[in-house]
């Protein structure tokens, strides 16, 4: 025994030793990654970004070369700083900050040194570069903007930050990625696949030829060209005419839901956020929290709808049945429901059934259907669940599901918001009577309301709005798109409402806008709003509403306008409303003087208002 | 002449053979230039071919010296070995923080590399005395002290990897007649340290309750000591649950990071586990025929660390795959088998139990170094015999192998 345990032992420790290398050698395969992971470069090759084109097949979004100055921390010998940075035209500090900041992510990954050179420094550099090991030029692709135009739903490409690597393991410091708009949203159609070579190096750094015949290598697959829904020239035309002005357009084709223009006011020009001057003009955007150009009006902004909001409650009456078509009330300056409790009118001829109360809209008329359209239930409870569940059909009261990144659930109380309300649960229909003029609780966004009359222009039913039309010449088919959402409204009770709506330009609240030519139906709006300076309430003068779509039959757009501040209806909105239906249509504008008057007007002064720290009056 | 002739070629044909593979490894992990001279003492391939051919010289010498000066001079050769080492604190140089050597000029010595022989000489002369029986505990203390006299100088360095190859002369003390008790205890001591760490003292416990039951079962027929079973027991239960303390309060974190990554407790690649991981990684991409001598991309790239010294494995590994670091592990295997059998046909019991200590030493080595590359063994510093970079490793190695080839070639006398 004590002759043969040390030859046991030695021959022990030989047979576990070689079947461990045989584990480490012939079993398991992630060494040999790891290998190539240590041993090699990669040399990644950016495809192109994708275009982005108009309806129409205008050329939008192109893109232009930019050099970055990249640096692999393990590479890099020592050098004359101070020459460098001056090559470079950074200060040495920030020079020696950067390759810090490069050795914490990856002493042997390639970090970005300096971005996005122009073409002229590049040049320069390029002589320079090869006395300074380690660094080398990657060429990327930055947008290259062919209109001034869409930057709120174009977006923008950014430098990858931590969360996105974190997140998304594609990604490498220094890759771009998509914000905001189709540039988000569609970021994996647009960048296309990242191609890779990878190179040996020797002990001497030097690239030895490519690794293993490259039979790991990729090769990069260009961007999808897209082909959004939008027409740039009228959104270009509703950027216009919404200069000095803040709110929102959302034009849409009924028939297929494509998102025609998506204004928001103010706005700015692509180009602001391409390259390196990007982070500066963003930081400055993002600071302006008055007039907060970054944010999407059309897509965020939640208001009181308004007037146009009276179509809705017209139709859930009509659907509910609990008023006739010819069923006429009077209107004595408002409508009183309490023992002090009045909703005011404004002057028109009485008395007034559903046609003429759209046209002249109405608050005394509505105001009565609805709370009939409540009342009709045992409990309020139950009736308000019933009117939630019919405007919530239009797509109001929640994500509309459109392919942008930002949007805003808008706001359709229910039974529960108003139990939450009063706790008692003691509460009426005449406590939610500001609902039916689209005051009180109901809020949306101007895409919620351009959608919801889409879906009246449809008589019934509309497509989830979208941006995307086309991917690489091939017309989408996705069917979140392509499958009708269907109202609760029954198809018959639209046209008495469209009557009236069409009457709003005959003989309505909009009889001076009227288009030539062109049968419209539209419904104005007028919203009372508050804000909060310094926790002070006060009231400002009201947003200017207006919702149209034309023709009347087969309709072609269906738009919501949102002017903050605007005065009354028909006074902005209106007006841009007319002219960008006369736009879409008939490609030109007859009526310059009505063009000429909201291009000269401007509502900065009356947005100066509130912040001027005078008193001020509203509405004038 | 005589001695040349009854020389065990076998043994020196495996001794050349793993120090020619070995330099040809220290090349492939030192080499930094493209049109290298293998002669130049500036490079550090350079400088291990000249320890090579003044290792051959030192054989040679070895050789020629008459065997019985060994045997007479042992205590001697011990006393000045522990000088050597004494004087450390006070003539020596500090490399890394490990006071280990002696300089002169631009080359060092490290002294505690030829202690190992001294020590070997000095418990083959001790063991060889008259009355001196291992089964007696005053023997045992003072054998032991022997051992503990180096090591306690070697690890006030600080080097603990080559105090614990002192270890290594369990092989003739176990050989020679030392009970087996003490075998027993240790294994056990670190079993169930190991496995008390790994799993936790409960668990730990259940299992020596469950064994303690299981021998009370088998022997009840036999009548056994009841009382004694239970107390051995009893004290393994209480070294496990005191096993996480210790572990916690006698371990240096760095010691405790080594220990928890082999036991599979803890990964950390970019840290504690970096020599390792990146010696995983060289050797795992080998695959089974290699990437050829100085074509792998982890030793030309340098991303083990240390790898010309202790992580000099890890290249064979890489470069030479499975098929040769398996070969490696064979003539290491074979040295060792090939000595053990020479220490046996001694006549002499010095010789014998010299020789039996040999293969302690490099079995130590073995074991530990090519324990530590292939990540089963916590990280100790410890070379690997003819492979690793250094002239006093190869030398101390040398020596020790060719006095005891000289006595077996001397056998008949």
């Amino acid at each position: 025994m004590r002759k043969a345990l040390p030859i046991i032992l030695i021959s022990l420790v030989a047979f576990i030793f070689i079947g461990r290398l045989a584990y480490l050698q012939l079993v398991d395969d992630s060494y040999k990654e790891a290998a190539i992971d240590f041993s090699t470069k990669k040399v990644y090759d950016y495809p192109q970004r994708g275009y982005v084109f108009d309806r129409k097949g205008k050329l939008l979004v192109a893109n232009q070369p930019a050099y970055d100055v990249m640096a692999v921390p393990l590479d890099v010998q020592a050098f004359d700083t101070l020459a460098f940075a001056k090559v470079l035209n950074i200060t040495p500090e920030r020079l020696k900050q950067q390759l810090e900041r490069a050795w914490v992510y990856s002493p042997r990954l390639p970090s970005i040194i300096t971005p996005q050179l122009t073409k002229k420094e590049y040049a320069y550099l390029q002589e320079q570069l090869h006395k300074y090991d380690g660094f080398y030029i990657q060429k990327r692709q930055l947008r290259d903007y062919q209109t001034e135009h869409g930057a709120n739903f174009l977006g923008y490409i950014a430098e990858v930050n931590q969360r996105d690597l974190d997140q998304k393991p594609y990604y490498q410091s220094g890759d771009l990625i998509g914000r905001q708009g189709v540039e988000s949203q569609y970021e994996e159609l647009l960048r296309g696949i990242r191609g890779v070579k990878y190179y040996q190096r020797d002990n001497f750094n030097r690239n030895i030829g490519s690794y293993e015949n490259g039979s790991f290598d990729t090769i990069s697959e260009k961007g999808k060209d897209l082909t959004l829904t939008i027409d740039i020239d009228l959104q270009a035309y509703g950027e216009k005419l919404m200069k000095n002005k803040r709110g929102g357009i959302v034009a849409i084709q009924p028939s297929s839901g494509e998102i025609l223009s998506l204004v928001t006011a103010p706005n700015y020009d692509p180009d602001e956020l391409v390259g390196r001057k990007r982070s500066r003009n963003y930081t400055r955007m993002w600071y302006d929290s008055i007039s907060k150009p970054l944010y999407d009006r059309g897509l965020q902004a939640m208001y009181p709808p308004g007037s146009p909001f009276k179509v809705f409650t017209g139709l859930a009456a009509l659907q509910e049945e609990v008023v006739g078509l010819n069923e006429k009330f009077s209107c004595y300056g408002g409508y009183s429901y309490g023992r002090s409790a009045r909703m005011g009118c404004h002057a028109h001829s009485s008395p007034v059934e559903m046609i003429s109360g759209i046209a002249y809209s109405c608050n005394s008329y509505f105001a009565q259907v609805y709370r009939r359209t409540i009342e009709k239930y045992e409990t309020p409870q139950l009736g308000i669940e019933t009117w939630s569940k019919h405007m919530k059909s239009f797509g109001l009261g929640g994500f509309l599901g459109y392919d942008l990144p930002v949007g805003r659930r808008g706001r359709i109380p229910d039974s529960t918001y108003y139990n939450r309300a009063y706790p008692t649960n003691k509460w009426y229909a005449t406590a939610t009577l500001s609902n039916a003029i689209g005051q009180g609780e109901v809020e949306t966004t101007p895409i919620q309301l351009a959608n919801a009359i889409s879906a009246v222009a449809n008589r019934g039913w509309f497509y989830r709005p979208h941006i995307l039309k086309e991917m690489n010449g091939n017309p989408i088919k996705d069917s979140v798109y392509t499958v009708k959402n269907k109202t609760t409204i029954n198809e018959k009770y639209f046209e008495p409402i469209i009557e009236g709506m069409h009457d709003v330009y005959k003989y309505g609240t909009a009889r001076f806008l009227n288009v030539e030519g062109i049968e419209i139906c539209g419904k104005t709006g007028t919203a009372e709003n508050f804000i909060r300076i310094d926790g002070e309430r006060m009231q400002l003068t009201d947003h200017s509403i207006f919702v149209a779509f034309a023709p009347k039959e087969n309709p072609e757009i269906a738009i919501a306008v949102f002017v903050e501040n605007g005065g009354y209806g028909a006074r902005y909105a209106g007006r841009i409303a007319s002219l960008m239906v006369e736009k879409y249509l008939k490609g030109n504008i007859t009526r310059t003087d009505l063009e000429q008057w909201i291009l000269s007007n401007s509502l900065e002064e009356e947005y100066a208002k509130p912040y001027s720290g005078e008193p001020f009056k509203i509405n004038q | 002449m005589k001695t040349f002739i009854k020389l065990d070629w076998l043994s020196v044909l495996i001794v050349l053979l793993l120090v020619a593979m070995g330099w040809a490894t220290i090349y492939s992990t030192t080499l930094a230039e493209v049109n290298a001279n293998i002669f130049d003492i500036s490079k550090l391939y350079g400088k291990q071919l000249l320890w090579i051919g003044l290792g051959v010289f030192l054989v040679v010498l070895v050789l020629s010296v008459e065997a019985k000066f060994y045997q007479g001079f042992a205590s001697i050769i011990y006393i000045v070995a522990l000088l050597a080492l004494l004087g450390l604190p006070f003539f020596g140089k500090t490399i890394a923080g490990q006071t280990a050597w002696y300089s002169f000029g631009s080359f060092s010595i490290q002294p505690a590399e030829f202690v190992k022989v001294a020590a070997a000489l000095a418990i083959a002369k001790y063991l060889t005395g008259i009355n001196v029986s291992l089964k007696n505990f005053k023997n045992q203390f003072q054998v032991l002290l022997l051992m503990l006299l180096p090591m306690a100088l070697i690890m006030l360095q600080p080097d603990a990897g080559s105090a614990l190859i002192y270890l290594a002369f369990i092989f003739p003390l176990y050989r020679e007649g030392l009970p087996s008790f003490y075998l027993i205890v240790g294994t056990l001591a670190v079993t169930i340290f190991l496995t008390s760490i790994k799993f936790g003292a409960v668990y730990v416990s259940g299992i020596i309750l469950a064994i303690l039951f299981l021998l009370l079962y088998i022997k009840r027929k036999q009548k056994p000591n009841y009382f004694l079973f239970i107390a051995i027991a009893a004290l393994c239960i209480g070294f496990s649950f005191s096993a996480n303390l210790m572990f916690d309060k006698l371990l240096q974190p760095h010691h405790k990071d080594r220990f928890e990554i082999i036991l599979g407790m803890k990964s950390d690649p970019s840290g504690a586990e970096y020599n390792t991981y990146h010696s995983k990684v060289a050797i795992g991409s080998g695959g089974f025929s290699g990437k050829g001598w100085l074509q792998g991309t982890q030793t030309t790239g340098r991303y083990v660390p240390e790898q010309h010294t202790d992580y000099i494995f890890s290249a064979v590994g890489e470069e030479w795959g499975f098929l040769g670091s398996s070969i490696v592990i064979l003539l290491f295997c074979s040295l060792m088998l090939r000595l053990w059998f020479l220490a046996e046909r001694q006549k002499s019991n010095f010789s014998r139990i010299y020789g039996y200590s040999v293969v302690g030493i490099l079995f130590f080595h073995f074991f530990v170094n090519i324990g530590m590359v292939l990540g089963v063994f916590p990280t100790v510093g410890i070379p690997l015999p003819f492979f690793s970079y250094g002239g006093s490793g190869l030398w101390g190695m040398l020596i020790l192998i060719f006095i005891f080839l000289k006595f077996d070639a001397k056998r008949m006398d």
